[in-house]
């Protein structure tokens, strides 16, 4: 019976989560505009997304860009949040070149992080529903 | 919760870029200090940025690695009854370019808005998470 409430809301939980984790590395990116050779960041959201839905179902991942770890010593690619979820970190490719080496940029990074946010919220709002949804239904 | 790092990480922007608004400040209040305590001109003086990683991979801070001394030779200006001048007649002043480093505070402003932002996004989606389904 909690595995259902769990598996309901298994969705809007993974997204969230890959929402932070992605509001994350927009900050690292935009905290490190000024550092040289810093290459930025990003998550691919549709991938990382589909990825974590079909780990969590059981089935075969269907993100091939994870590494198999099979010694205590293997490190894993990308960044593990506190929900176990990774999500692959890939690089963004700058439009401008720059002597430093830094490809930040900082408009690119703002309207992302802008609508992370948003999406975040948005995420927000359809777990908020869906709990309305389910109080309504026990006490109507 | 990861959205708790992106305080943490703009909190480390924050201070990389008041301390290099500090050296800014010091080497424009230093642009005509002939002699300091070591006898020698001032010479201009930069910060070196480097990433630090916060945590986990997704999160990458940026700390000051060391402020270097700008290396190049001060400028030398002719002014014979200057009482700090050499044989010839020259003064050395210190090699501070006044427009490079009001051009490094634009920019160090900028950063720390964008990061003030960043931290106060993060605090209203937290806020907003605080209260879901109420």
């Amino acid at each position: 019976m909690i595995g259902k409430l769990d598996q309901m809301m298994q969705f809007n939980e993974a997204a969230l989560s890959l929402r932070g984790q992605r509001q994350q590395v927009l900050a690292s990116n935009m905290a490190n505009a000024d550092t040289p050779n810093y290459k930025a960041r990003d998550i691919d959201f549709g991938q990382a997304l589909q990825g974590a839905m079909q780990r969590s179902s059981g089935g075969t991942p269907g993100n091939a860009a994870a590494l198999v770890t099979t010694a205590t010593n293997h490190l894993s690619a990308g960044g593990r949040s506190s929900t176990g979820l990774s999500a692959p970190l890939m690089y963004r490719m700058p439009q401008q070149g720059s002597i430093d080496g830094n490809t930040v940029e900082m408009d690119t990074e703002r309207n992302q992080f802008a609508d992370n946010a948003i999406r975040y919220e948005a995420g927000l709002t359809f777990i908020s529903s869906q709990i309305k949804g389910l109080l309504s239904a026990i006490q109507s | 919760m990861s959205l708790f790092n992106v305080f943490n990480i703009a909190g480390s922007a924050m201070t990389s870029q008041s301390q290099r608004l500090n050296v800014v400040a010091s080497n424009l209040a230093n642009a005509d200090s002939t002699t300091s305590s070591t006898g020698q001109p001032y010479r201009a003086k930069q910060v070196v940025f480097s990433a630090q990683r916060m945590g986990t991979a997704d999160a990458t801070g940026v700390k000051v690695k060391e402020v270097v001394e700008d290396q190049t030779a001060p400028r030398l200006v002719y002014d014979p009854k200057h009482p700090l001048a050499d044989a010839k007649g020259y003064v050395a002043m210190p090699n501070v370019n006044v427009i490079e480093e009001m051009v490094n505070m634009m920019s160090a402003s900028r950063s720390y808005q964008t990061n003030v932002d960043a931290m106060n996004a993060a605090k209203s989606l937290l806020q907003k998470t605080l209260s879901i389904g109420q």
